[in-house]
């Protein structure tokens, strides 16, 4: 018994050594314990992902690309379609993709810049851009003004009004209602035009919460993290008339994110939960779709399961004018060429030729996203004129406040969340406005104005 | 309490039985309240990730949620296999883990030899500091490790030279070999070996490795036993530092490949399908084991 | 042999360095790997919390100092009287006719006439009288962070301490199907602690959660578990117990096993009840295994991290926020290592001390 755990574990290291001297088995190598995927791994030519300088591939040159849609099938469908597409139809460049997880994907890339194993083409989460920007991994887009034209707001990553990054995308923030219910209780359905008003949808939260027919008047996802507090929530505060930062010096948030209107902002947010027209902590995002809840403000991405669940009853509603004009929060993923890349040019080539209408058109109709340009939308079903989902261009091209394109939108971000989630449970709404302004200000300081 | 069985006076047995009977009821009815206690929430994985998304939110008011009941399909594991390389997940994982056991068990081994039956200067300075290194939160040194692993020169047959550690094996392994828990328990361990056994074994002339090899490895079966399961569970739940330092798909482990289902609109079936094929190994391992390792931990003889 | 006869005092020595050489071979990979992947990293860790290093960033890093030293454990008290009317000198009340403050912001602000304030936060107030204090931190946060872990740890040690050994006592008992039970509260120990936080998320939920309709059977409230900042830590606590409580058991269990027949049936015929057995056999016999399990849980519980992440973010109100947390918070969301490692190298030096104070303790009683 003894000799047998002994030969076992004398096996294993024989595996190890053999491995370690293998250089840990760079990929070609078929990993030993991989029985499935095995052989078709084993062949297949890697090196794309690993150097970011590229390497020559069956005569063309190699260029690494990155993604974050692993898991996604829709997105990566497009994604690889786009990349045979640009393959075949020159000979110049080879393509190589690499998926990542979304989640962790923004780590994996603040990791690889760091350790400057940066692909060529690289997928970045637009608020990000300027960070990386500012910080020279990545490089200017030599995109034309034609191109800028057609392009909504949501569709680049800037820095100092430089474009760094281009995206095929975006989403906007909807109200969805039932029809019926809003004709029940006689509320007005509002129009991109004329939107609800703030006084308006206090009412019609009341209306809702006595009719005692739902749990919530409005599931507003107040239980999500991270980035979608900036994204969903600060352009009410824009609506308001405060904003996240000066934008007109991006040196201060002082007097903009903790005056009056801000200050309206944060009351009116925590009004939401201490009068209980929302839940501060929904377990899950079914309470609208199961008819727990009477509106449901989240981003057009949930039209799908919208109309599946609800059919002719589904409506989609524009974010509320809380007096100034109804805002939505914008811009999603986005492509950008690393500053490392050696071969700019060919990873220019193939964003251009992702931005092309019939790209735009073939990602949104996969995977039922915004798309960034007229002539794109023009081409899908849904956001065709007339088509279903027409609105939610119009909203993404009328109403679209971008985050500010600064590197400090990092802690800007975070500690507009910090914020968000002390006035959700019921802190002292200046005190929490307070806080973050004196954080941002102070790591704008601490890092030389960021660049401005 | 009945644990210990006394030999003598039969006078007793009688009221005794009874009160065992009594007492074996007891402890029957809290041990199946514990038993849901913990293994409800995983009976819920387990369950959910046969249903789809309404059902299992529909079903989470009720004792349903623990139940196969309702709609049940296989769905959520075909979507597991569909999205995600999930064999190859979970060999890299195997092979990352079983890697990383038969190094850890060498070189922490060798070091707590050397510690606890040697004597050498500045031995008891070593083992203070290596004791120190267990309180270092492994987040602190994230960085830093991240930036050299990058600089490290590696080797390989297909590529040659070339400089960084990132999307490989070894970064994933290497790393974590050495355990200052792992060295402490294997001290603790060949402390208590007699010591007469090496004594014999100086007077015949053998060295000191051949003492570790011949007489302290073959008498030590239940802390390499502790060690494997305790270093196995550490590096199949690793996530952060392949995040960071791996970006092949091919290499990626299964912690990681779990991300693939959190997306804007998760299927949690999915999620808990993929920790279900992630966890029920793990389990099945300890069931298997399950009798050797208490014994291994007991024979460990953890000392203060 | 050496206690029939004292070795010469050369043999000793040379003894000592004929070891040498073996042992430095025997422990070398160790040691090197040690120092490259652990102490060297923690080293150039140390270097980094005495600069301004971003994670990325255009500017070069720049040697800063103690500033995040300063910045991080920075507290002051500042107190003040209500505010009164000019006009009749009498105090001024709001609405609910509670005296009105002035805000503690207005003195943090103000570095010009209260440089001691500045760069400091609120943390917390005290009202003494109808004065009120408050108690200023440069990072309120990382402060709440160290509250909260320490809270944390004087809960879980003992009620993981305690619970660990009643199941260990009780799967030591000669059951059928003890094996059965033992793998079922030991699993939890082996499952991802992820898929753990996520599962446990769905359990918690206030409308739908299986822990709220089941406390509502018997007619009580439905509780806000990770929603409210009164119960989020304690919901924390109550799964990271169940999570890890059967590692405690195996250890006792082994401990038990440990403890050898004869003591016990030594006591029966001296006519020890079984709380005597348990008192003065037990227990004692327990002791080095008490003293392993209060060290690594200590260890163990300040490094909360997983749960937090997945499970409340270290929220509501910062109320679970941990220093793992707000590490990887500053670190990595916010991308400021430099300040990541500065709260690294405190912690160290904090749980250092924590576990030289306990080892001083234990290793006293044991004289």
């Amino acid at each position: 018994m003894r000799s047998k755990t002994l030969s076992l574990i004398s096996l294993l290291l024989i595996a190890a050594i053999l491995l370690a001297a293998c250089g840990g088995a760079a990929e070609p190598t078929p990993a030993p314990a991989a029985p499935a995927e095995a052989p078709a791994a084993a062949v297949e030519p890697t090196a794309a992902s690993e150097a970011p300088a590229a390497s020559s591939a069956g005569g063309k040159t190699a260029l690494g690309l990155w993604t974050h849609s692993a898991g996604n099938e829709g997105e990566m469908k497009v994604i690889q379609q786009m990349v045979d597409d640009f393959n075949a139809m020159q000979d110049q460049y080879a393509i190589k993709i690499e998926a990542f997880p979304q989640g962790s994907y923004n780590d994996s890339v603040a990791a690889a810049s760091v350790a400057g194993s940066l692909p060529c083409i690289i997928d970045l989460d637009q608020p990000t851009v300027p960070n990386f920007a500012w910080s020279g991994y990545v490089q200017e887009l030599p995109v034309s003004q034609e191109l800028l034209d057609q392009l909504t707001p949501g569709a680049m990553g800037l820095y100092k009004d430089k474009v760094y990054s281009l995206g095929q995308f975006d989403v906007a923030l909807v109200n969805y209602a039932r029809k019926s219910v809003l004709e029940k209780h006689g509320i007005r359905i509002p129009t991109l035009d004329e939107p609800w008003t703030l006084e308006e949808f206090n009412t019609i939260l009341q209306t809702l919460k006595d009719s005692g027919e739902f749990d919530y008047a409005i599931d507003v996802n107040a239980q999500w993290t991270g980035e979608w507090w900036s994204y969903a929530y600060s352009p009410m505060l824009q609506s308001f008339g405060g904003d996240l930062i000066d934008r007109s010096t991006y040196t201060s948030a002082e007097g903009v994110l903790n005056g009056e209107e801000a200050l309206a902002w944060g009351e009116w947010f925590q009004s939401l939960f201490t009068e209980g027209y929302a839940n501060p902590k929904p377990a899950d995002d079914q309470c609208f779709l199961q008819g727990r809840c009477g509106l449901w403000y989240t981003g057009s991405w949930s039209a799908n399961d919208v109309v599946k669940a609800l059919g002719d009853d589904a409506i989609f509603l524009p974010a509320v004018d809380f007096g100034n004009g109804p805002k939505i929060g914008g811009a999603s993923w986005q492509w950008g060429i690393s500053s490392t890349c050696e071969h700019p040019d060919g990873a220019w080539q193939f964003i251009e030729h992702v931005m092309q209408p019939e790209n735009i058109a073939l990602m949104s109709e996969t995977t039922g996203l915004v798309p960034t340009t007229a002539a794109a939308a023009a081409l899908t079903e849904s956001y065709k004129e007339g088509g279903p989902y027409r609105v939610f261009f119009e909203m993404s091209d009328r109403f679209t406040v971008l985050r500010p394109a600064t590197p400090g939108y990092l802690r800007i971000s975070s500690e507009f969340e910090q914020a968000g989630l002390k006035i959700r449970d019921g802190g002292n709404v200046q005190d929490a406005l307070d806080d973050a302004v004196d954080a941002i200000d102070q790591n704008i300081q601490d890092n030389n104005g960021f660049g401005f | 309490m009945s644990t210990q069985t006394s030999t003598g006076v039969k006078v007793e047995e009688k009221p005794r039985r009874h009160k065992d009977w009594g007492s074996k009821l007891v402890q029957y009815a809290v041990n199946i309240v514990l038993v849901c206690f913990f293994a409800f929430p995983l009976v819920f994985m387990i369950m959910s990730s046969f249903k789809a998304n309404d059902q299992i939110f529909a079903d989470l008011r009720s004792l349903r949620a623990f139940l196969p009941v309702g709609e049940l399909s296989l769905a959520n594991y075909q979507a597991v296999f569909e999205k995600s390389k999930f064999f190859r997940f979970l060999g890299n994982s195997i092979f990352i883990s079983l890697t990383t056991i038969a190094l850890a068990l060498v070189v922490n081994s060798m070091m707590a030899y050397a510690l606890a039956r040697l004597k050498w200067p500045g031995q008891r300075l070593v083992l203070a500091i290596i004791i120190a290194t267990l309180i270092i939160p492994a987040e602190t040194v994230i960085m830093p490790l991240l930036l050299m692993v990058s600089r490290l020169p590696s080797f390989s047959l297909a590529e040659g030279f070339k400089l960084g550690w990132l999307n490989t094996y070894q970064v994933q392994i290497i790393p974590f070999i050495v355990s200052a828990f792992s060295i402490f328990l294997f001290y603790q361990f060949f402390r208590d070996i007699p010591k007469d056994l090496d004594e014999a074994a100086l007077v015949d002339g053998a060295s000191r490795f051949q003492i570790y090899r011949k007489i302290i490895v073959p008498n030590s079966g239940p802390v390499f036993a502790t060690v494997t399961i305790l270093t196995f569970i550490g590096t199949w739940n690793a996530f952060l530092w392949p995040t960071m330092t791996v970006q092949s798909e091919n290499l990626r482990p299964v912690m990681v490949g779990m991300q693939y289902f959190f997306q804007q609109d998760t299927e949690w079936g999915e999620v808990m399908a993929y920790a279900t094929l992630i966890t029920i190994p793990v389990l099945v391992l300890f069931l298997v084991f399950q009798r050797s390792f208490v014994q291994s931990i007991a024979s460990t003889g953890i000392k203060g | 042999m050496q206690s029939v006869q004292a070795p010469p005092q050369t043999e000793r020595k040379s003894k000592k360095q004929r070891d040498l050489v073996p042992a430095v071979l025997l422990g070398a990979p160790a040691i090197i790997l040690l120092i490259m992947f652990l102490i060297g990293p923690f080293f150039a860790g140390i270097g980094f919390s005495f600069t301004n290093i971003r994670l990325i960033s255009a500017n070069p890093a720049e040697w800063v100092g103690l500033r995040n030293y300063q910045r991080l454990t920075k507290i002051a008290v500042l107190s003040v009287e209500p505010v009164t009317d000019p006009a009749t000198g009498q105090p001024v009340t709001d609405e609910q006719g509670n005296l009105v403050y002035p805000r503690s912001r207005d003195f943090t602000r103000d570095t010009e006439a209260y440089p001691q304030y500045a760069g400091t936060r609120e943390w917390f107030t005290a009202d003494i009288g109808d004065t009120r204090y408050y108690v200023l931190a440069g990072d309120p946060a990382f402060m709440k962070s160290i509250v909260n872990v320490v809270f944390f740890a004087l809960i879980v040690i003992p009620l993981q301490t305690g619970l660990g050994l009643l199941l260990a006592l009780l799967v030591n008992q000669k059951l059928a199907g003890r094996n059965f039970f033992r793998t079922i509260y030991f699993s939890p120990v082996v499952t991802s602690m992820v898929v753990i936080s996520i599962v446990w998320v769905f359990l918690y939920d206030k409308d739908n959660g299986l822990i709220n309709q089941f406390i509502g059977l018997f007619g009580l409230p439905a509780v806000n578990w990770l929603g409210n900042p009164s119960t989020a830590m304690l919901a924390i606590i109550i799964m990271s117990v169940w999570q890890g409580v059967g590692f405690q058991m195996v250890l006792f269990l082994a401990g038990l096993q440990g403890i050898p027949d004869f003591l016990y049936e030594a006591a029966s015929i001296d006519g020890a009840n079984t709380w005597q057995k348990f008192r003065y056999i037990t227990v004692p016999g327990l002791r080095s295994v008490f003293v392993f399990i209060i060290i690594t849980i200590t260890i163990a519980a300040f490094q909360l991290f997983t749960q937090v992440y997945v499970m409340t973010n270290g929220g509501p109100d910062d109320a679970t926020t941990t220093v793992v947390f707000h590490m990887v918070r500053k670190g990595f969301r916010e991308q400021e290592i430099a300040v990541a490692s500065a709260i690294g190298v405190l912690f160290f030096l904090f749980i250092l001390g924590i576990s030289m104070v306990q080892r001083f303790v234990l290793r006293d009683k044991e004289a």
